[in-house]
C-alpha cells in the first residue's frame, strides 16, 4: 500500500483519512500508522500547497541560478550546499551533473532583491566560482500540474 | 417505390435506451455514469507517435492484416501475458476495434441456422452480430449467485447438436465479473467434449483487480485450436476513438476472416496502428497507473453501496459495478428513469444487456472520484427516499 498511498497524497494531501482507507482497501488505523511511519522516516517531508502566485496581486519573482563551486576536501559539495540552503529566500538547492554543480531556485519580491542576493551573498561565498541567473517568465506546469488548465467538457457518449 | 430494407436488419431492435440518455445532455447538472470508455486521455507518448506518423506521411493503407510491426508486437504481447504463441503472419488480424473482430469472426464461422451461445448480461453487439451472420442466438441467463460467471452446467444445458460457437465475454461488461483459471478449466472440458468453438472477447483483460492476472481460455490445454481470441487497445490504453482491435486464432479461420476484412474494411486506420505499436512497446506503466485509479474507484463505490445498504457482489474486472436494486420493487428501467429524473444521475438499466440484467444497474467508474462522490451522495439520498 505504501507506494499507492504516496502516489495518492502526492497529488492530494488533503484527502481525508477515511476516504484514503476506503480507496486503498485498508482500515483507517492502517493508513494513519503508515502515514506516521512515513513522516518518521522522513519520506513524507511536508504537506504543501501548490499556488499560482501570478494570479494574485502579490509580487513574486522566481529565478534559477546555476552555480559552479569548488568542492571542499572531506565534505564534497555538502558544506557549500548547506551555506546556500540556509538562506530563507532560497527555495531549493539541487546538486546537478554536467556543466555546473548546484542549481539554486530563489523567490523574491523584485529583480533588485534577486540581484542583491546573487551579488552580495551567493557570489561572495568563498568556494563559488561563478553564477548564471535565469529569471522565470511564466510557469506553464509545476509539480506535474498544468497551471492554465483549459476547460474541457466530458464529451463521451453513453455507450453500452 | 418502397425503400428496400432487409428483413434481417428490420428484425433487429435498435438500442432502446438511446433516447433516455439524450435527456442527460439537456440537464445542466446531470451526472452520467453511463459511459463505457476510459476517462483518461490516451497517454501522451502514444498520441505523440500518432502525430509523428502523420508528419511522416504514414497515411496510406497498410496490408490487409495490419502493419507487420504491430502484428509482431501483438504476438509478443500475448506471449508475454498468456504464454501463447501466435504467428504474426496468418494468425493475427488487426481490426477496427474489437467490435469488427466480433462481427467478422462470427461471419467467418457461422452457417445459416448454427447456434451461437451467448451468456448474458453482456455487451450488446453479440446477439445482433450473431443474427446478421445467420446464426440462432442461444442465450444463457447468468446468475447473480454465481457472481455472473458461466458455469459448466449452464453451458452444458445450452449446447445442442447445432451449437457451433460459445461467446465468452470476460472480464465482463456490464457486470464486472471475471472468470478465473479454475472456472475456465471446467468450461474448457465441456467445450472439448462437445467439440465446439469459443469466441473469447478479452477486451478488458488488462483491467482485473483480483490477485492473479487475467487468464485467457486459449492458454488452457487443447484450447488454442478452438479459440478465437479478441482484444484491442480501447480499454487498456484509453484509445477508444482510435478504433483498433485484433483477433488471434487458428490460421484456417483467420484466413477466412481476412477475406471479409479485406472486402469490407481494407485495413484498420494506419495512424492508429503506428500509435498502437508504441502502446504495446512502452505502455505497461500507463496501464498500471490507470488500473490503480480504477481499483481505487471500485473500492470507493463498493464501500458507498455497503454504507447505503445496496446489495452488490464484488466485481473484479472491467470498470463497472452491477448493484442489485430488486428490493425497491421497481424494474431496472423504472429505477434508472426515476434516478435520472429525480437526482439527475444516469446509470444504465441492466436490461440493456439482456433480460437477466433485470433488477440490476450498470454503473461505470470511468469517472473521477470527485464525480463519483457526488453521484453516490445523490444515490444515497434517492435510496433513502425510496426506503421511507
Amino acid at each position: 500500500m505504501r507506494e499507492e498511498l504516496l502516489l495518492i497524497i502526492e497529488k492530494n494531501s488533503r484527502i481525508d483519512l477515511k476516504e484514503l482507507a476506503v480507496i486503498l482497501g485498508v482500515s483507517t488505523e492502517d493508513v494513519l500508522n503508515e502515514l506516521q511511519q512515513l513522516e518518521k522516516e522522513g519520506i513524507i517531508c511536508g504537506y504543501h500547497t501548490l499556488i499560482d502566485w501570478d494570479k494574485t496581486s502579490v509580487e513574486k519573482i522566481n529565478a534559477l541560478i546555476e552555480v559552479r563551486v569548488t568542492p571542499q576536501r572531506g565534505q564534497g559539495f555538502d558544506h557549500i550546499a548547506e551555506r546556500i540552503y540556509n538562506y530563507p529566500e532560497v527555495k531549493s538547492v539541487y546538486l546537478i551533473s554536467g556543466a555546473y554543480d548546484l542549481l539554486v531556485t530563489l523567490e523574491q519580491k523584485s529583480l533588485k532583491e534577486i540581484s542583491a542576493f546573487v551579488s552580495d551573498k551567493l557570489s561572495t561565498l568563498e568556494s563559488v566560482l561563478s553564477t548564471a541567473t535565469h529569471f522565470i517568465l511564466k510557469k506553464y506546469k509545476d509539480h506535474g500540474t498544468i497551471l492554465e488548465k483549459k476547460h474541457t467538457e466530458d464529451e463521451r457518449e453513453i455507450m453500452i | 417505390m418502397s425503400i428496400p430494407i432487409s428483413k434481417t436488419i428490420q428484425d433487429i431492435k435498435p438500442s432502446g435506451i438511446r433516447k433516455f440518455f439524450d435527456i442527460v445532455s439537456e440537464m445542466k447538472d446531470a451526472i452520467s455514469l453511463g459511459v463505457g470508455e476510459p476517462d483518461f486521455d490516451t497517454p501522451w507518448h502514444i498520441r505523440d507517435e500518432g502525430i509523428y506518423a502523420f508528419e511522416k506521411g504514414k497515411t496510406f493503407y497498410t496490408s490487409n492484416s495490419g502493419l507487420k510491426d504491430l502484428r509482431i508486437e501483438i504476438s509478443n504481447y500475448i506471449k508475454r501475458k498468456q504464454g501463447l504463441n501466435y504467428c504474426p503472419d496468418g494468425e493475427i488480424l488487426v481490426t477496427v476495434g474489437g467490435s469488427e473482430a466480433i462481427d467478422i469472426g462470427l461471419r467467418a464461422m457461422i452457417n445459416e441456422g448454427d447456434e451461437v451461445i451467448i451468456p448474458q448480461p453482456s455487451y450488446v453487439s453479440y446477439e445482433p452480430c450473431a443474427r446478421l451472420a445467420g446464426a440462432k442466438p442461444v442465450i444463457i441467463d447468468l446468475k447473480a449467485e454465481n457472481e455472473f460467471r458461466l458455469t459448466a452446467q449452464e453451458l452444458e444445458n445450452a449446447i445442442t447438436d447445432k451449437t457451433k460457437v460459445l461467446i465468452l465475454p470476460y472480464p465482463n461488461n456490464p457486470t464486472g465479473a471475471i472468470m478465473e483459471k479454475s472456472d475456465l478449466e471446467k468450461i474448457a472440458k465441456i467445450i472439448k467434449e462437445k467439440d465446439i468453438f469459443v469466441l473469447s472477447d478479452e477486451i478488458y483483460s488488462e483491467l482485473t483487480y483480483s490477485e492473479t492476472p487475467h487468464v485467457s481460455i486459449a492458454s488452457l490445454d487443447g484450447m488454442r485450436e478452438r479459440t478465437l481470441l479478441i482484444n484491442g487497445f480501447s480499454k487498456a490504453y484509453a484509445m477508444t476513438g482510435w478504433r483498433l482491435g485484433y483477433a488471434c486464432g487458428p490460421k484456417e479461420l483467420l484466413t477466412q476472416m481476412t477475406k471479409i476484412h479485406q472486402y469490407c474494411i481494407m485495413c484498420a486506420p494506419t495512424i492508429s496502428q503506428y500509435a498502437a505499436v508504441e502502446a504495446l512497446k512502452n505502455g505497461d506503466d500507463d496501464v498500471k497507473t490507470m488500473k490503480m485509479s480504477y481499483n481505487q474507484r471500485r473500492r470507493f463505490l463498493l464501500n458507498a453501496f455497503k454504507e447505503m445498504g445496496l446489495e452488490c457482489f464484488e466485481p473484479f474486472g472491467a470498470f463497472y459495478v452491477f448493484p442489485c436494486i430488486k428490493k425497491f420493487g421497481m424494474t431496472s428501467e423504472e429505477f434508472a428513469t426515476r434516478f435520472l429524473e429525480e437526482e439527475h444521475v444516469a446509470a444504465v438499466p441492466g436490461t440493456a444487456f439482456g433480460n437477466s440484467g433485470e433488477g440490476f444497474l450498470r454503473i461505470s467508474y470511468a469517472y473521477s472520484l470527485e464525480t463519483l462522490k457526488i453521484a453516490m451522495e445523490r444515490l444515497a439520498r434517492f435510496i433513502n427516499k425510496l426506503n421511507k
